[in-house]
């Protein structure tokens, strides 16, 4: 790559950047205010740190897409900081804090400089999960009885879940319009967040959910000031207050207690935590890069490092990346550190202009927020997907939660890890094992000079405890290579490797490489290892589907017994290289399922899960796609409808195509391509009247293999049958342009 | 015992029985009809009988009867209750004056060896000891032979972080494998051309903690025999590290070992 083109792609995206910068700061404004709160600090320390966190990462960062700013993640270690270590006195608490987070950056800086990036993956996979779900219960039992409105209950975050009965009461017991709109407004705010998704309306999405929530919050004080004309029914702690002028009012850290334990296990846990969230998020962003670069963690875990002692300074909370916001940032077309950067322009012109407005918000309704981000942590989902991996498994993520919730969040994950290793020696009966290998090296990789592919062995035991040793190895692999992973020597696998190693594989599969693992098929005959059998093949097993077929799968069958096509209702996460498509670009293929191929292999009907977005941002699609194969190549080319503002409704960077003498098929599709003028020459009357006269499909073609999709949802049997009669039109078409 | 006479009788040489121990007349019995039961007679055979501490003793013997190679049996893994056992092995292997064969799995019967592992890393010795494993191979008709040349990871300076350092990296490993192949081919080219026939030499590049990488490599290939260098007592510094790598090897045996020393430098 070389400079001047370097620049001017850059300044190219720079408009794409700085509007997915705009929307997620509309979601970083309310998370933030809402984190701050939640806890016990000032709302507006959250959106220091966005602001500060965006540009320190946007200019020293080692990521492209991450943003950061406050996480869910410390909340729960904030609020015990600032309540503790005040000794009751909030404000100087959050003084005492703000110092802690001054020192957890420069820990952080130091992490990053003795790279140690790899701290994560020390840590069991289904430990951190249960140390997730604390955390989200910890937000969620506190902030539910504020989304009612009730800001005097305080305490453990299960006696607070016992107490939220109790709140509920409370509301019957006075019920006036003082105590009932703030908890409306709260539920409504909930109901909002939850059915967001649901509701794929373009013109609703184009506000994210969590600013749908301000709002409606703020369009409440104004229905109250300009129509009915009463003072607002909310009382005063039930809104947000910002200092008077915000830049001139910087706390500053308090540095007077130091030495104390208290103190120091503060910066620790702060510093775990943040680096942790901040590790994962990473890693999760880059599966969602369309670009497919893979992040520098070390240099991350710097700017970081460097953004939280600053915003430590100026009075904010900690900088960690953060996976909602980032999403959203890739979803909107965000394809560099600009955005991160434009992010926290747009939240300080926020505050400075709106500052008003964002008074007007009520408590409620932040809570709302905090409460479907902890439940999306705590989701019971995650519990019931780690027990159909083991029983252990979910032993190990129980004892972390409990602890956790118990005994706070160092001791809590201490605990899993302890809980990982005894459940690890039980299942091999043997310490040795571990103890005896523990610090060997375990890994050897080469490239095979014949063939070209990386071959790694691994020996003795493969587990969280030296995951590292093997990552290190594979990370030397180029993802467009081949590599072939072989456990065949070693003699125990555990959940954390193999959930590790289909990230691998996936991220593999995205750059076109192979991944592939090998040596394990006689675990599960020779030793019945719970973790390798269950896991040795990602999610084929755990996914198995019972042998009653639904009404619709039955039609597929009768439909593929007509055509003399084979039907598969089983789920399989084979899936044929989707990401190979524009399509798939930011999303992650889950499984299909229910497919239908027909007898020469060409086409292939099949039901996909995928996902869009992350964490709270993310949206769960099933939808059915149509494969065909081509034996001979056609010009890359992506068609769909035009959307009402004359573009395409996901992120693209071709330009649309337009024909003189097609006035009508140019102004209601979308058609772009890498090559505009071959695709021009394959597009003539013929066949921009085929789509003309057809319904709308999406169709992308990558050269010999054609991708076609109706809408984001499952198709019904009369929707596959048009399907299939209009692929084979538009074959029929194709072959005789080919022929000809 | 079979398969020294064996290797002997290949190499035509001298054959001595060290038994270090009491010696008692059953023992001796025992020992003089295991030798008549055997199928092939080398020239001499000769027992010695002395007592004292193992390792000591054979190391002494060693010397003083100019032994050109040792043979010992060992186990695959040392383990607690076998420690002891093992220690031996390793003790005598790492101060004997002359070569060590080391074999995992003697048997009465031969089994002939179709592939031989050879290090090839960036050593003085390491072309006495090609050239060693060539006339062994020659010796016991070997057909396969791999020569491996473990390239430290600290001679890549990059660290993987990104993709741009991983094409750094993985561009620099490619210049120093072809850097150590042609050394490798180098070394094949002076070794006189009668032992290389009828034999395929392969060469293979790891990159990896050396003598660890090597003893993974055998095994993964199932190798039948496993050459290495002994460790160069020229230089402290290297022995320690070279000490470090036998020590890889020695703990978990893959396969049988013959440890090369080089005569020239003592």
């Amino acid at each position: 790559m070389n400079k001047p083109s370097a620049v001017k792609t850059f300044i190219g995206d720079l408009p794409k950047n700085l509007f997915a910068g705009f929307v997620v700061s509309l979601v970083a404004l309310p998370l933030g205010l809402g984190l701050a709160i939640a806890s016990e600090a000032p709302p507006i320390s959250g959106v220091i740190a966005a602001v500060v966190g965006g540009m320190v990462a946007a200019i020293l960062g080692g990521s492209q897409l991450t943003i950061t700013g406050p996480g869910n993640g410390l909340v729960i270690v904030l609020l015990s900081a600032i309540t503790t270590l005040g000794g009751g006195d909030l404000y100087q608490g959050y003084l005492f804090t703000l110092a802690a987070i001054v020192f957890s950056g420069a820990l952080m800086f130091l992490f990053g400089v003795f790279r140690l990036g790899a701290l994560s993956e020390f840590f069991p996979s289904s430990a951190l999960q249960g140390m997730l779900a604390a955390i989200g219960i910890g937000i969620l039992a506190k902030q539910i009885h504020v989304m009612l409105g009730i800001t005097s209950v305080s305490g453990a975050p299960l006696k607070l879940l016992i107490l939220v009965p109790y709140s509920i009461e409370q509301l019957y017991l006075n019920a006036s319009l003082e105590i009932l709109l703030p908890a409306g407004l709260g539920i409504v705010s909930l109901l909002i967040l939850v059915f967001y998704s649901r509701l794929r309306s373009p013109f609703f999405h184009l506000v994210p959910a969590p600013m749908w929530v301000v709002l409606v919050a703020i369009g409440l004080t104004y229905y109250f000031d300009l129509v009915v004309k009463a003072p607002y029914p909310v009382a005063e702690n039930l809104l947000i207050s910002l200092p008077e002028n915000v830049l001139n009012n910087l706390p500053f850290p308090d540095f007077s207690i130091l030495t104390t334990g208290p103190f120091v296990s503060t910066v620790f846990s702060i510093t775990l935590i943040a680096s942790i969230e901040s590790l994962l998020s990473i890693k999760a962003v880059d599966k969602l890069d369309p670009q497919k670069r893979r992040s520098n963690v070390n240099k991350d875990l710097r700017a970081l490092g460097i953004g939280t002692a600053l915003s430590g300074l100026v009075g904010g909370l900690n900088v960690v990346t953060v996976i909602a916001r980032s999403s959203v940032n890739v979803n909107n077309g965000g394809s560099n550190r600009s955005s991160n950067f434009a992010h926290a322009l747009f939240l300080l012109a926020f505050v400075l202009l709106f500052q008003n407005q964002i008074e007007r918000i009520a408590l409620p309704a932040l809570a709302a927020i905090l409460v479907f981000t902890g439940y999306k942590l705590a989701a019971p989902e995650n519990l019931l997907r780690i027990l159909t991996i083991g029983k252990e498994q979910a032993a190990i993520f129980g004892v972390t939660l409990i602890v956790t919730l118990t005994n706070g969040l160092i001791t809590g994950i201490g605990a899993g890890i302890l809980a990982t290793f005894i459940i690890h020696v039980a299942i091999n009966r043997s310490l040795f094992l571990f103890s005896r290998n523990w610090l060997k090296p375990n890994v050897l990789m080469y490239k095979e000079d014949e063939s070209g592919n990386y071959y790694v062995s691994v020996k003795n035991f493969s587990s969280f405890l030296n995951f590292y040793k093997l990552k290190g190895k594979l990370d030397e692999i180029p993802e467009s290579e081949h590599a072939i992973v072989d456990f065949s020597l070693c003699e125990f696998v555990d959940h954390t490797v193999m959930e590790g190693l289909n990230n691998y594989r996936r991220g593999f599969a995205r750059k076109g490489g192979v991944f592939e693992i090998i040596g394990l098929d006689a675990h599960g005959t020779e030793t019945q290892h719970p973790f390798a059998i269950r896991k040795s093949l990602p999610s084929n097993d755990f996914f198995k589907l019972g042998n009653n077929l639904t009404k619709r799968q039955i039609s597929l069958q009768k439909l593929a017994t007509i055509l003399d096509w084979e039907y598969r209702s089983e789920l399989t996460s084979d899936t044929k290289e989707l990401e190979r498509f524009d399509y798939f670009k930011t999303k992650i293929v889950n499984y299909q399922y229910n497919e239908l191929i027909s007898k020469d292999d060409q086409f292939h009907l099949f039901d996909l899960s995928y996902t869009e977005g992350a964490f709270i941002a993310k949206e769960d699609i099933k939808a059915s796609f149509l494969l065909v194969e081509l034996s001979y190549s056609i010009p890359e080319f992506i068609l769909d409808r035009e959307n009402f503002l004359g573009g395409l409704n996901e992120v693209t960077s071709y330009d649309d195509i337009d024909f003189s003498e097609f006035p009508d098929f140019s102004r209601r599709f979308f058609l772009g391509g890498e090559d505009p003028e071959s695709i021009r020459t394959l597009f003539n009357q013929e066949l921009t009247f085929f789509f003309e006269s057809h319904q709308y499909y999406r169709v992308e073609s990558i050269g010999n293999s054609l991708l076609i999709k109706r809408r984001n949802r499952l198709s019904s049997i009369q929707e596959v049958k048009s399907l299939l009669a209009f692929s084979n039109e538009l074959m029929t078409i194709l072959n005789s342009r080919k022929n000809a | 015992m079979f398969e020294a006479m064996r290797l002997a009788n290949f190499f035509d040489g001298n054959l001595f029985f060290l038994h270090v121990g009491e010696k008692t007349v059953a023992k001796e019995k025992t020992f003089l009809d295991m030798l008549k039961d055997s199928p092939v007679k080398p020239k001499q055979i000769k027992v010695l009988w002395e007592e004292g501490q193992p390792d000591k003793t054979i190391i002494a013997q060693c010397r003083l009867h100019k032994i050109d190679l040792l043979l010992l049996g060992a186990l695959q893994r040392e383990n607690m209750v076998k420690f002891y056992l093992g220690s031996i092995a390793r003790k005598i292997t790492r101060k004997a004056p002359c070569s060590v064969l080391l074999l995992m799995k003697p048997s009465v019967e031969r089994i002939p060896s179709q592939h031989m592992v050879v290090n090839a890393f960036e050593s003085l010795q390491t072309e006495t000891t090609i050239a060693a494993a060539l006339e062994f191979a020659q010796a016991l008709n070997i057909p396969k032979i791999t020569l491996v040349e473990e390239i430290s990871r600290s001679k890549v300076t990059v660290a993987v972080d990104d993709d741009r350092s991983l094409r750094k990296a993985t561009l620099q490993k490619e210049k120093l494998k072809r850097l150590e192949i042609s050394r490798v081919n180098e070394i094949l080219s002076r070794i006189p051309i009668d032992l290389k026939e009828n034999k395929r030499i392969t060469s293979q590049s790891i990159f990896g903690a050396r003598g660890y990488s090597i003893g993974h490599y055998a095994k993964v290939v199932r190798a039948d025999l496993l050459i290495m260098n002994a460790e160069n007592k020229n230089s402290s510094l290297w022995s320690r590290i070279l000490t470090k790598d036998l020590e890889h090897i020695l703990s978990e045996l893959p396969t049988d070992v013959l440890i090369v020393q080089n005569k020239e430098d003592e």
